[in-house]
């Protein structure tokens, strides 16, 4: 009931962008997440498939999220995570927190890592754990309560 | 583009988020910036969920771009009831418009507040005029209470409509019809198309333009002819228009019947009045409702509620006694 009163008033959450780089064609993984941080209480903004490192960018600039989730099933996660970053990086965007899902080799990690990347999430990660990590690296959860 | 705000996209983009919040000082930015005279077309498109609005407005987008206008969409959806998070996934019908620097693409979810769609949309929508967007579409899906307040942020209301979402009934009880400017039946690239075109002209009554231009049309290329219309309350003409957005036919037609309706406006100040005194009411309203429970408190308000859920009395009753209770301690500011 606390949480009623609380819907009288404006709110804040945590934005998350939720983006598939590159050309594979399977979302569902990207779907599961979403799911998970929406029941986690924060909102997501899903981009769809096929998405260029420019347009996750320019979407994460416009719609000001707390953190940028990627998820890259293609086996071209080592030009296209970097190249995110990148672009975020460009517009002044550098400090959001990137994190990727999908099948991404152990050996690729520490060097998408170096390039700017937050955190890997492989095929067994939780769905706690990642809503965890969220929770933990969004820089500006002190004025942004969950 | 002139921009009176004088911000970067990502000042924007954060002044957004300010007023979702209810950040005080980004409202007095624009309460500020309400003192302006307003320049954008504000544009309001609604429909049921699956109907193609995103793909609508994206395509309407790409016209007017063309024509040379820069555009900036609010896509409002709603937040869960229960956690409070949202899925925002409008953006997937408007892909590579995210990068055209004519475009400002905004997810927004509804977050449940007392009129908080309206309120947190109408004034990212003087934000989004200020930073000099000429048109600024706001979309809201057409269920529930966000679909009415649609029509107190718009200049001009399009109502999308497709084949398979209900019959004729459905369209005339959901109350959608007579918030329209423009009336748009979407996915006219499929069979059941003319059905729900022939049912929703009848259902409003259209009169001559359906038996006399229309026939048979079915294809959306034929919407050049003279438009089916029903009259609103206020005396405009409100064109029914068949479109495939996606297929991007008919959408000329669309955005030709919207630029219309503009300066049909412009001559009718009394519509811009009715939606000043709304807001009022809407902010009051929710003011109102926040300085009562601020006086009631969380655990007193709390108390009450489950007196109500063991029937001890009827909600009414112990509104009208909480309500006695605060406006008896002094006046409500």
């Amino acid at each position: 009931m606390a949480e009623k009163l609380g819907q009288l008033s404006q709110t804040t959450r945590l934005r998350i962008l939720i983006a598939k780089p590159g050309l594979d064609g399977h979302d569902r993984g990207a779907k599961v997440i979403a799911r998970a941080l929406r029941d986690a209480g924060m909102e997501v903004i899903y981009t769809g498939l096929r998405q260029t490192p420019e347009m996750i960018a320019e979407a994460a600039l416009q719609e000001d999220v707390d953190a940028v989730g990627l998820s890259i099933l293609s086996g071209a996660h080592n030009t296209l995570l970097p190249r995110v970053v990148q672009a975020l990086r460009e517009r002044g965007l550098g400090d959001i927190p990137v994190f990727a899902g999908g099948i991404i080799p152990e050996e690729d990690i520490p060097g998408l890592k170096a390039a700017g990347i937050t955190a890997v999430f492989g095929p067994g990660a939780s769905l706690e754990e990642i809503v965890r990590f969220i929770y933990e690296y969004t820089p500006r959860r002190a004025h942004r309560s969950a | 583009m002139t921009n009176a705000l004088r911000v970067s996209p990502r000042e924007l983009a954060r002044l957004i988020s300010g007023l979702e919040r209810g950040d005080a000082e980004a409202q007095q930015r624009i309460f500020a910036l309400y003192r302006q005279p307003p320049r954008a077309h504000m544009i309001g498109v609604t429909g049921a969920p699956g109907c193609g609005k995103s793909t609508l407005i994206a395509a309407l987008t790409r016209v007017w771009r063309r024509q040379g206008s820069t555009v900036a969409i609010l896509s409002v959806d709603p937040s869960s009831p229960f956690t409070g998070g949202a899925i925002l996934g409008d953006r997937i019908r408007m892909g590579e418009l995210s990068q055209d620097p004519g475009v400002f693409i905004r997810s927004m979810a509804s977050r449940g507040a007392q009129g908080g769609v309206a309120q947190a949309a109408a004034d990212a929508a003087i934000a989004l005029d200020a930073a000099g967007f000429e048109r600024i579409v706001i979309e809201t899906v057409g269920a529930g209470q966000s679909d009415i307040s649609i029509v107190h942020l718009a200049d001009t209301v399009v109502v999308v409509e497709a084949p398979g979402l209900g019959d004729d009934i459905q369209a005339i009880k959901a109350g959608m019809l007579e918030i329209a400017d423009v009336l748009v039946v979407n996915k006219a690239d499929r069979p059941e198309a003319e059905a729900a075109f022939s049912t929703l002209a009848a259902a409003l009554e259209l009169g001559e333009a359906v038996t006399g231009h229309h026939g048979p049309a079915g294809v959306a290329g034929r919407i050049s002819m003279p438009p089916a219309h029903h009259r609103s309350a206020d005396g405009w003409r409100v064109p029914l228009l068949k479109v495939s957005a996606l297929r991007a036919e008919g959408v000329e037609a669309v955005a030709q019947a919207i630029a219309l309706h503009q300066r049909w406006q412009a001559a009718h100040p009394e519509r811009a009045q009715e939606r000043a005194a709304q807001a009022l009411r809407e902010h009051l309203q929710s003011m109102l409702l926040r300085a009562a429970l601020d006086r009631i408190g969380e655990q007193q308000f709390n108390a009450w509620a489950l007196r109500c859920a063991a029937r001890e009395l009827h909600p009414a009753e112990a509104a009208a006694q909480l309500l006695a209770s605060v406006v008896k301690e002094g006046d409500c500011a």
